[in-house]
């Protein structure tokens, strides 16, 4: 038979967990919850997600980690990134793609961040990882390939430990400072990796016709996807301010806790 | 007769933008707005809203002062919802774009397919037929916005037309492209699938039309009273038994004729984003019904029966 009093004491535990994880889960909103969640069946859920979204975000922080590991110790040994890819390939392709389920939590709402601007962020991941890196194998040494995988190791181990603190409630300034400050230097390097990489991609993809839909064909459609490529590479004109200035907003917020009027609209 | 004084405050910045005195009780919101459209003449009111909280619904143009729970000073507050244009606008714009584009790349006109097939017609004979079917489709829009629809916003929002227009106008010329191209390739199961597609097409926009002139009817000229839709002697409306939202299951079938008819992978992608939309859009019609008729039918979907 369980004390009472012990029960009530987990019960406020896994609470203020909850509540936590409702605040800090969010990640790239930050918000404080002000409402106190007072049916059973919320704190259960709460504590649940929070115990998922805990080991989530440890496993990827020690995923990322190893590929930092692996990348340092192959360069003094060999001296050159000629042949890195191959070596980090597998360990890349699987933590990026994992990241598929940062969506799902946006989508049950364990994570409060738009489902859409996650979906984005992850699907641009998975595209330069499965469709460009993984697919066109002459462009695997370039040295814009490794500026990329550097660029989001850093970024995504400092985001996921960012993410593990906060659930565990005990969050350490630096973190928090290099969550919100090293994208400035890190988000357009990665931006040049990516594109120097799809442009160095482009002529392999010419001359083999990859992914590509010639007429006539039953379906009445053609793709090519050497046009779709330079689309794609166009298309990070606009998105990319969007997306930058938007990290410079929410570091204002942050780190400055200064009141930024949104627009309504 | 005692008269109303009336302030509109900014819904924002809570600051005083104008005060009228001697406001008759029986002044609509409609005529408010005119009066503060006199003071500041940048906002025409189309673009009011105006409402009894700041976070609250906008009122109505036809709610009367002396009925709002207000004193006899009253506050409103005001939010400019952005240049508005007319929906009659945005629809014949956005429906004679895929009319003029389809047509420019059945006749081939230069610049789109190689040079040696300028002004060049198709062998194919479905071919023709899709453009009929299609410009047919797009002048029945055309002539229900001037004639039959009756509309209970007047206006929207200034960017959803060139939201609106590209979607229209884009897919409108990608379909048109693979349709009307030297190298299209007929449906696998020739003259018998045409056929079919070309009874489902038919059958769907006739439904359709149907389908709006009930809603018509349903409506006096200039108001934008709301009635629950019913079957009438049309037997293309007796779907109402099953369906809220029959005007957006026949264009789902029309669509779909219209894909079996030219098998072209970019009317099918058309037809499912389409489909999408007016999902959504019946799902909420359906809600906004449920929510204000007690008596709503209970066996009527959204806009599949049965299903969704």
């Amino acid at each position: 038979m369980t004390n009472p009093r012990r029960q009530l004491c987990w019960r406020s535990v896994f609470v203020t967990f909850a509540v936590c994880t409702g605040t800090m889960a969010s990640g790239e909103e930050d918000r404080t919850v002000e409402e106190k969640e007072t049916n059973n069946k919320k704190r259960t859920k709460g504590a649940i997600a929070t115990a998922w979204l805990t080991f989530y975000n440890i496993a990827m922080t020690a995923g990322w980690l190893v590929l930092a590991v692996v990348m340092v110790r192959y360069y003094l040994q060999k001296g050159t990134h000629k042949g890195l890819y191959k070596n980090i390939a597998r360990t890349l392709k699987f933590s990026q793609t994992f990241a598929l389920l940062e969506v799902g939590h946006c989508a049950i709402g364990i994570v409060r961040t738009s489902v859409i601007v996650t979906g984005v962020q992850v699907c641009s991941r998975i595209f330069m990882v499965w469709f460009i890196t993984n697919s066109i194998r002459q462009i695997q040494n370039e040295e814009s390939v490794i500026l990329f995988v550097v660029v989001w190791t850093i970024t995504e181990i400092t985001r996921y430990s960012f993410y593990t603190f906060n659930l565990l409630n005990h969050l350490p300034y630096f973190i928090k400072w290099a969550r919100y400050n090293m994208f400035i230097v890190m988000y357009p390097l990665g931006v040049i990796g990516e594109l120097l990489t799809i442009h160095a991609a482009l002529p392999y993809v010419r001359r083999s016709g990859m992914y590509s839909l010639r007429l006539p064909n039953k379906y009445n459609v053609s793709f090519d996807y050497y046009y779709f490529l330079i689309i794609v590479m166009l298309s990070y004109i606009p998105l990319f301010p969007q997306l930058y200035f938007h990290m410079l907003r929410q570091r204002r917020r942050v780190l400055h806790g200064e009141i930024v009027v949104e627009k309504d609209e | 007769m005692k008269h109303y004084e009336v302030e509109i405050l900014d819904a924002k910045t809570k600051d005083k933008l104008c005060f009228l005195d001697k406001v008759e009780p029986n002044a609509t919101i409609g005529e408010i707005k005119s009066m503060f459209h006199k003071s500041h003449p940048q906002w025409y009111p189309a673009r009011q809203s105006i409402r009894l909280d700041p976070k609250g619904k906008s009122l109505k143009d036809e709610d009367v002062l002396q009925y709002l729970p207000v004193g006899t000073t009253a506050t409103f507050y005001f939010r400019d919802l952005g240049a508005q244009i007319s929906w009659v606008t945005v629809f014949l714009t956005e429906y004679a774009g895929p009319l003029l584009i389809y047509l420019m790349f059945y006749f081939r006109v230069p610049f789109i397919y190689a040079s040696k097939y300028d002004f060049t017609t198709s062998k194919h004979w479905v071919v023709h037929l899709a453009c009929m079917c299609h410009s047919f489709h797009y002048v029945k829009r055309l002539l229900e916005t001037l004639f039959v629809h009756r509309f209970s916003h007047g206006t929207m929002p200034l960017r959803n037309i060139f939201k609106n227009c590209t979607y229209y106008w884009g897919f409108a010329a990608w379909m048109a492209y693979y349709i009307n191209h030297p190298l299209y390739t007929p449906p696998i199961y020739g003259e018998q699938q045409i056929r079919l597609a070309l009874i489902v097409f038919l059958f769907c926009q006739i439904g359709n039309f149907s389908i709006h002139i009930a809603l018509r009817n349903l409506r006096p000229p200039g108001s934008k009273t709301r009635k629950i839709p019913y079957p009438t002697k049309n037997p293309f409306t007796w779907i109402f038994l099953l369906v809220s939202c029959p005007n957006y299951t026949y264009e789902l079938g029309s669509w779909l004729g219209f894909t079996l008819m030219t098998q072209c992978l970019p009317v099918a992608a058309f037809t499912l984003v389409g489909f999408i939309q007016m999902t959504v859009w019946a799902k909420g019609k359906h809600r906004s019904y449920l929510k204000e008729f007690r008596d709503y039918p209970t066996l009527r979907s959204p806009i599949l029966p049965f299903i969704l």
